[in-house]
């Protein structure tokens, strides 16, 4: 595990998330609906992890509603909410940055606030969108996933507040380290992004949001994986300070040691308000796919938001619309159970293994 | 303004075309346009930020899939 670094994509489960998936894998397969005791069972099991999500968040139980992953939930908040606004307009104001789950959950109706080269909105370019007529609701993220970078939120909230229009926060990445800025109206999150099982992810909403359910019927609730959920937040969020200091400390190291060995590296995203387990970086003249294949080799496993590397050959939309160089690209992501050492070995591979993969391209100090 | 040398990296695949970039600018004079002409969707992207990092002047895109670099040094 030590040289696993796409935490941003999934993080390693939490051993408290396994534990507690067990018990209710037991506990917890009655239908939590009927009247016996072991749908009473079943149905506190239910109680008990939107109560700890909701503690978390300073929210009340009955505005948590579990959903299959944080992508379903970006989808049910825009597409509640424009059910709710029907009458005043359609358009979704969110950044350019957005998760891509997001950006198609809001689609063609969209006006899309640029970011700068570090990756973040001008506040003032969002306030002066949502002030125009047909805003159904705005969408911004609480920090980059790609970059780190974070937004914002809080600044956008006002001028959202006070043109009347609600503002859903994606705040996957910030949500297992710090709590979430306020003036949200809806808010979704991921499990996977701090160690609780894939599959299970979480929307929240704020009293008066007009949000009507776009979900056809409720689906039946995968007890463990919300339990595992709720257990691993819980455990993450009580050491999450010393962890994100502990994390932004390695970043901090890694945004310096890599541009110091590496010739030719841009690493992109805010250097100081960011994520404290994000950092990434691209290298001129480096095939980002063969950057990945080398680094597995070498134990390491990393995300690329380079063309090469997706399903659809397109660079990733967060370096392009920051204007950074989207071939060669690594993004790392740490977890709480990344070593010092970890981050050393990789920092002494690296200049190497770039230095390899221009030799056999033949751009060695062009 | 006349284009003094002309690349073409049509179905390159990044990071091919800036590579030839690279390349071909050196062998220009200085203020001469060198045009890339590339069908990967990545160039739009990486021939203006390496003209950034190289300090090059990137004039932009007067057609679809190309793009003008003027060396600048």
């Amino acid at each position: 595990m030590g040289g696993y670094f796409d935490a941003a994509t999934a993080t390693p489960l939490h051993p408290v998330a396994r534990e507690a998936m067990l018990a209710a894998l037991t506990d917890g397969w009655a239908d939590p609906g009927r009247l016996y005791p072991e749908a009473r069972r079943a149905r506190q099991l239910v109680d008990a992890a939107l109560s700890v999500v909701a503690e978390i968040l300073g929210e009340r139980p009955e505005r948590v509603h579990a959903t299959p992953g944080g992508g379903e939930a970006a989808g049910y908040a825009v597409a509640g909410v424009r059910r709710g606004r029907r009458r005043i307009g359609g358009t979704v104001v969110r950044s350019a940055v957005e998760h891509s789950s997001v950006i198609k959950a809001v689609g063609g109706d969209a006006v899309e606030i640029p970011v700068d080269r570090l990756g973040r909105v001008s506040a003032d370019a969002f306030a002066a969108a949502v002030r125009e007529p047909g805003v159904a609701m705005a969408a911004l993220m609480s920090a980059n996933h790609e970059v780190g970078t974070r937004q914002p939120v809080a600044e956008v909230a006002r001028a959202c507040h006070e043109a009347g229009v609600p503002l859903y926060v994606d705040a996957a990445q910030t949500v297992p380290w710090e709590p979430v800025p306020t003036g949200w109206d809806l808010l979704s999150m991921s499990a996977r992004k701090w160690g609780g099982p894939a599959g299970v992810g979480f929307l929240v909403l704020r009293p008066g949001v007009r949000w009507v359910d776009p979900r056809p019927a409720l689906p039946p609730v995968n007890i463990p994986l919300l339990v595992g959920a709720a257990a691993a937040l819980r455990a993450v969020r009580a050491d999450a300070d010393r962890q994100a200091k502990r994390l932004s400390a390695l970043v901090d190291r890694i945004r310096a040691v890599v541009p110091a060995g590496v010739p030719d590296v841009e690493v992109v995203g805010d250097p100081v308000d960011r994520l404290p387990h994000v950092v990434t970086f691209s290298c001129l003249y480096v095939d980002g796919e063969a950057l990945l294949h080398a680094l597995a080799r070498e134990g390491f496993a990393v995300s690329s938001g380079s063309a090469c590397t997706a399903d659809t050959l397109r660079p990733s939309h967060v370096l392009a619309a920051m204007g950074v160089l989207t071939h060669g690209n690594v993004r790392i992501s740490l977890h709480p159970g990344t070593a010092e050492a970890d981050v050393d070995r990789f920092l002494a591979v690296l200049p190497g293994v770039v230095a390899a993969l221009r030799e056999e391209a033949g751009v060695s100090g062009l | 303004m006349s284009v003094a040398e002309e690349l073409d990296c049509r179905g390159m695949r990044c990071p091919l075309p800036v590579i030839h970039l690279a390349r071909a600018l050196p062998g220009v004079a200085i203020g001469d346009v060198v045009r890339v002409l590339a069908t990967d969707p990545a160039a739009a992207v990486d021939i203006p930020a390496w003209c950034r990092m190289r300090n090059q002047e990137y004039l932009g895109e007067p057609a679809e899939g190309a793009y003008d670099v003027r060396r600048r040094s």
